[in-house]
């Protein structure tokens, strides 16, 4: 009994230790900020969030790089409005209950002037309530759902933004292009079942290709997950397509792609925003020859060098896609900050409403209405030799 | 520390906490363990989106609708798999909770895998902390009635309990539909906390959350579960200076505890007044440096 007790008070401790010690950082922090608000009043702080662990963390790393890579920068170069930023970013690991929590104490406690991020929709949407209560901007970077800013009833969401192109856009992209300049009229689709992105991909592709005389003559699901795709790849070939449609990320789509090959498909393949990475060169290089997809910018452009170049150089890590959205959101920031001339989130958000910049992937002149960067073209990139080959600006009608 | 930040994370706390007594019912007082209760949750959520987007029903009545919704699913679930022997219910609850999520996640109608926006925020601290004080008070109540002590000796000796009259199905079922209901209100209330429904947010992952905090609090203790869901909510939100490393440190901690105290925080224990009682006068004896034997506080 004498033991239990003692494994009682221990254990109690512990947890008790666990909590002071947790909180000790933050009890400091409060105290400092009004030190520095009084003597200094140079510091705003500007909130991150997304993915820092779990399944995309790749890409939240590197727009947590971005984010902070920039800000030093603009501080280095004198700040914004003559004040210093300081960027919080908080870990999601990828889960909108996450992005509440985060939302919630950079707005409140951190006090933040705007949000950035996150970089998936479902967290976006989780998020706008948050926003609407504190009133705060926050700047999407490659949520894609169109209901990110726009809600049910089609009104647009006061505090969200984005600086993306939304998905019915890029579905529509893929498949105008199919049709249009590439002249084909069968098309097959595999996508990805348990995932929003890649549903809402494949049902604008197929509005779009249908509605331009086209015809889906296979449809096939998957799961996150799989590595054997050869059951749906089956029936494809059966279809026998032009056109085969990809819509997912990258690991899937160098396996299937694979398994496509070997299965004898010799149609063309298509895809999103999800496959430019260098690990689908690496895994499926003779696959995806020939193959074309939709992105957001060109990456040979000699405008993108510069910052591909400081980024690698500062963290000897590649950009991921990410990382070029994430870009644009400071830049868009900056601009709307400057224009507004204060640091006060709903005068911020006032400025955003109508905002122009020339961001990397393009100019980017925010539509009050929809909060969505308006008429962005959308790259066309074929893979040749291995490599990204950049095709023509293609905007869908 | 911000009360608007603070109110979140005891919102959440709340919801878990629901989620959580339900299932300290099923795993610690009747022995079964469940990976499948992030299905029940989902199951509760959706339905009870449902009732209050489309129906226009009022919320409470509408949590109630999702918690029987949820409890219904169980017993289907049940009937099947609570006859076998062995580790069948536990693996059959996986499968379930998978499977729900991945049917949602093509239903179209209810938004699929791109999620539900527009659901009504009327989930408050107030409400979360009435809904949470009935249950508990339910609870407490089952667990000293014979029911309760029915379902403790399923746990304790299955074989021995069923010869001594008590029918184990009814009571595994009864159980299972009790913790069900807890589950699926939970969900409903978490819908309606964040306007927005993913099934991405039911995942195994949050399944297994929820036996963590049963076994950490202590199988077989309501007031462990009430602890464990608070401090293992608040936990990852505490220690969110630390980056990437936040969720190390929570998984670490969880390993710690596990391993100075196997039998969870509060095994087997509750705070109640007598119980309170009886340690200070048996740490006061122990200061006499008497030997009497304290009473066992189970």
């Amino acid at each position: 009994m004498k033991k239990r007790v003692l494994f009682l008070l221990v254990s109690t401790l512990l947890i008790l230790a666990l909590l002071v010690t947790g909180c000790s950082p933050q009890q400091s922090e409060p105290a400092d900020a009004p030190e520095e608000g009084e003597a200094a009043a140079e510091v705003i702080n500007i909130g991150w969030i997304g993915s820092l662990t779990g399944d995309q963390a790749v890409w939240g790393n590197c727009e947590k790089n971005t984010v902070e890579m920039m800000f030093e920068e603009i501080n280095e170069n004198g700040g914004i409005l003559g004040k210093q930023i300081r960027v919080i970013p908080y870990d999601t690991r990828g889960d909108a209950m996450e992005a509440v929590n985060a939302v919630r104490r950079l707005t409140s406690q951190d006090k933040v002037a705007a949000v950035i991020g996150p970089n998936a929709s479902g967290q976006a949407i989780a998020i706008s309530s948050v926003l609407e209560d504190m009133e705060v901007p926050g700047i999407a970077t490659v949520a894609t759902n169109p209901k990110v800013t726009v809600d049910d009833n089609g009104d647009v969401k006061p505090f969200n933004f984005r600086v993306c192109f939304i998905d019915p856009y890029q579905g529509a992209v893929a498949a105008g292009y199919a049709v249009d300049v590439l002249g084909f009229s069968k098309a097959a689709i595999l996508y990805d079942v348990a995932d929003d992105y890649s549903q809402g991909l494949t049902e604008f592709f197929e509005k779009t290709f249908v509605g331009k005389g086209g015809e889906i003559v296979a449809k096939e699901g998957f799961k996150f997950g799989d590595v054997d795709f050869r059951p749906q790849l089956s029936k494809i070939k059966e279809a026998d397509p032009e056109v085969l449609f990809m819509p997912y990320f990258f690991k899937e789509v160098a396996l299937s792609a694979n398994q496509a090959r070997e299965l004898g498909i010799d149609a063309v393949l298509m895809g999103g925003d999800g496959w430019p990475s260098e690990v689908l060169l690496e895994m499926a290089e003779e696959a995806v020859e020939g193959s074309y997809f939709v992105n957001h910018l060109d990456f040979a452009d000699p405008e993108v060098q510069d910052f591909k170049d400081a980024y690698t150089a500062k963290y000897n890590l590649p950009v991921e896609l990410n990382g070029y959205l994430a870009y644009d959101a400071v830049k868009l920031l900056e601009s709307a900050i400057i224009q507004a001339g204060s640091f006060d989130p709903v005068e911020i958000r006032d400025a955003l409403k109508t905002a122009n910049v020339k961001g990397i992937t393009g100019q980017i002149n925010i539509n009050p209405d929809t909060h969505n960067p308006e008429g962005k073209d959308a790259a066309i990139i074929k893979i040749i030799d291995g490599d990204y080959v950049f095709q023509q600006k293609y905007s869908a009608d | 520390m911000d009360w608007y930040y603070i109110q979140g994370i005891l919102i959440l706390s709340g919801i878990n906490l629901l989620a959580v007594l339900g299932l300290s019912l099923l795993t610690g007082f009747t022995g079964l363990f469940s990976f499948g209760h992030a299905g029940f949750m989902a199951v509760g959520a959706y339905t009870t989106a449902m009732m209050t987007v489309k129906l226009n029903m009022p919320f409470t009545l509408a949590l109630l609708v999702g918690g029987l919704a949820a409890a219904t699913v169980s017993l289907i679930i049940g009937k099947l798999t609570l006859n076998l022997k062995g580790d069948y219910f536990c693996i059959a609850t996986l499968g379930f909770g998978e499977a729900i999520r991945l049917i949602l996640d093509n239903v179209q109608y209810f938004g699929g895998a791109r999620g539900w926006p527009g659901i009504p925020r009327e989930t408050g601290l107030m409400n979360v902390v009435v809904w949470n004080v009935i249950a508990v008070i339910i609870l407490v109540n089952l667990i000293k009635s014979r029911h309760g002590r029915n379902m403790q000796a399923i746990r304790e000796e299955e074989m021995a309990s069923q010869i001594i009259g008590i029918n184990v199905f009814k009571y595994k079922m009864i159980s299972l539909a009790i913790s069900a209901a807890y589950a699926g209100v939970a969900g409903g209330m978490l819908a309606h906390y964040t306007g927005f429904l993913q099934p991405r947010m039911f995942q195994l992952i949050k399944s297994t959350e929820l036996t963590i905090i049963v076994i950490f609090g202590g199988l077989g203790s309501i007031s462990g579960s009430i602890i464990g869901a608070i401090v293992l909510t608040s936990l990852p939100e505490i220690l969110r200076t630390f980056h990437q490393w936040r969720l190390v440190v929570y998984g670490a901690s969880v390993i710690f505890i596990m391993i100075t105290r196997p039998q969870g925080l509060m095994g087997g224990y509750e705070i109640s007044i007598t119980n309170i009682k009886k340690l200070i006068s048996h740490i006061s004896s122990l200061g006499r440096e008497k030997t009497t034997v304290g009473g066992d506080n189970k």
